[in-house]
């Protein structure tokens, strides 16, 4: 827990933030004053952290795949193995890209005016061999879990275009997306001299990756579906899922991992973990009952892709807010999320755009409601702690902070990705020809069936 | 009455279809089915090229008054037509004579319960 608070000094300390009891920050507050910097040579092991961090680095990772399930199921037969191929690309290409550069654009020094972090040792991961960060786990621990976010965050985009892009496109989208869009904001957000990270008494709160994560990429996908365009035949055509058993499954899987992605933000094993992990649940839950009532009274029938889709809109507005929520506001930002997604997808077949999947539906809305909504549900011990720094801060004054961080965030995500969009489709064609989005993207661009039952063969 | 049987690409199912219902050909079956026909294809798999023996095709099955033969055919014709005037694996059209036709719920028989 004390990473969080050398973060000023040093630089194991950029870690997301963690709540602190106000006593023990205190303490540290107290030693930090005293001239106490620790040296992350002399940081020893502790191995609760590190085993929960290495668990969490594996639960991100595993929402990957869940994540492929997810979308793979809610497209057509002759698109799936396309779909889930987008997911599981960026395991590939955003992994090795994140070893090279990406830690380091996120993690480093300041560069550039703060646009992104560099350090020459953190190429190709070569410095922190045998680093032990304040936390008391080893660097290259951190480096992986972060590293799966990095992973996730374009797969998600891959939402809202499903079914009409090219494989050779997407790749370069996305790793262009993780480099110029990805990296900056992650840098902004979370690393210890990132300007978001220190915006207003206590920083910018995003827990988990509201912003960085979800808003981004939801944002991201609105304008890359728009600049797209719609499949071919939307809204007309029906475009039945091919295998929702796949979808809930998928779901599942989302939920499960999304444990370490909010409780494994806390980079520690302790009390801010399970405070995490408690909100993470109850959004979950709360949210997926929310979409079943509403869609309950408004269709009459409670569909089982209404819960999946709950399910990741609580989750989703509760990971910027999972470190600073009590269980009564995670539980109210899993019904507002559920209540905005749902108006926000209902709208959607009105203003006629084709973000196939929702991933601006349900990412860009409950990111935004997440991020902004958290505000009044801050638990009182953070507050103080914005008090003690700064005298005067109140929920108007963070509101402020975290309105602020949203619009930096969607403007960024918005521009740069159109700047990508452009230059990738021009160059190298990010949408598919009619016939081979007719053909679909399995056939067309990897040569396979995904349902082999469905026709005898 | 003829009973119309198109055996088609299953990437222009969507564009036949939707040309029939603007021909206000509205009623139609539709099948999975796999064939071997003239086409050849290849998959690949753990780095081989592979030839599957029955590639997968959609079945359209069609009943029609005599008048609206034609515009069936016609439609299916233009439609299922590969882009570029046409390939092999096209497909093909048969028409049969049908003897007779009972809409269930009415027990109508003939030309009116089609």
């Amino acid at each position: 827990m004390t990473g969080f608070q050398d973060s000023t000094q040093n630089r194991d300390g950029c870690m997301k933030k963690i709540l602190l009891k106000s006593t023990i920050m205190l303490i540290v507050i107290v030693l930090a004053q005293a001239g106490v910097v620790f040296a992350s040579e002399g940081n020893h092991i502790d191995s609760g952290a590190t085993a929960w961090m290495l668990t969490s680095t594996a639960l991100v990772l595993l929402m990957v795949p869940g994540l492929a399930m997810f979308y793979g199921g809610l497209v057509r037969t002759k698109n799936v193995l396309g779909t889930m191929m987008h997911s599981f690309a960026a395991m590939g290409i955003m992994t090795v890209l994140w070893a090279i550069v990406g830690y380091g654009m996120c993690f480093g020094s300041n560069v550039f005016g703060g646009w992104i972090g560099w350090d020459k040792k953190y190429l190709f991961l070569n410095g922190i061999d045998t680093e032990i960060m304040s936390a008391g786990i080893p660097e290259y621990v951190f480096s992986m879990f972060q590293g799966k976010f990095a992973i996730i965050t374009p797969a998600l985009i891959a939402g809202a275009f499903a079914e009409r892009v090219t494989f050779k496109g997407y790749c370069i989208f996305i790793a262009l997306w993780g480099l110029l869009v990805y990296n900056p904001l992650c840098h902004w957000v979370w690393a210890s001299d990132g300007f978001l990270f220190n915006m207003g008494a206590n920083g910018a709160i995003d827990f988990a990756g509201g912003t960085v994560v979800h808003i981004s990429a939801g944002i991201s996908g609105l304008v890359a579906a728009i600049y797209l365009g719609a499949r071919r035949g939307y809204p007309e055509t029906a475009m039945p899922p091919s295998n929702l058993v796949m979808t809930m499954m998928g779901a599942g899987l989302l939920w499960v991992g999304w444990f370490g992605f909010n409780a494994g933000s806390s980079v520690t094993s302790g009390l801010s973990t399970a405070q995490a992990l408690t909100a993470t649940q109850l959004a979950a839950a709360s949210g997926a009952l929310t979409w079943l009532i509403i869609e309950g009274v408004h269709q009459g029938k409670a569909t089982a892709l209404g819960f999946a889709s709950g399910i990741l809109a609580g989750l989703v507005a509760v990971t910027p807010a999972a470190g600073v929520v009590q269980p009564v506001g995670a539980l109210a930002l899993g019904v507002l999320s559920s209540v905005f997604c749902y108006l926000m997808i209902t709208a959607k077949s009105k203003l006629g755009y084709d973000d196939s999947l929702d991933a601006f539906g349900v990412h860009g809305t409950g990111g935004v409601v997440g991020a902004i909504m958290l505000t009044f549900f801050i638990r009182k011990s953070w507050m103080d702690q914005a008090i003690a720094s700064s005298g005067d801060w109140g929920v108007w004054h963070q509101l402020g902070v975290q309105a602020a961080a949203v619009l930096i965030a969607i403007a960024y995500a918005a521009v740069g990705t159109f700047v990508i969009l452009l230059a990738v489709n021009k160059l190298v064609g990010l949408k598919a020809p009619r016939e081979k989005e007719m053909m679909g993207l399995d056939s067309a661009y990897h040569g396979e069936h995904g349902y082999g039952m469905v026709n005898p063969s | 009455m003829k009973i119309i049987t198109a055996i088609i690409q299953e990437d222009l199912l969507d564009q036949v279809r939707e040309a029939l219902i603007e021909a206000e050909i509205t009623r139609i079956t539709v099948t999975r089915v796999s064939g071997h026909g003239q086409q050849i294809d290849e998959e690949i798999y753990r780095g081989k090229k592979v030839i599957p023996n029955l590639l997968p095709k959609i079945r359209l099955d069609i009943a029609v008054n005599d008048a609206f033969v034609d515009i069936t055919v016609n439609t299916i014709i233009k439609t299922a037509k590969s882009p570029g005037g046409g390939k092999v694996g096209d497909g093909k059209i048969f028409i049969t004579p049908l003897e007779e036709c009972i809409r269930i719920r009415t027990e109508e028989h003939g030309g009116q319960a089609i």
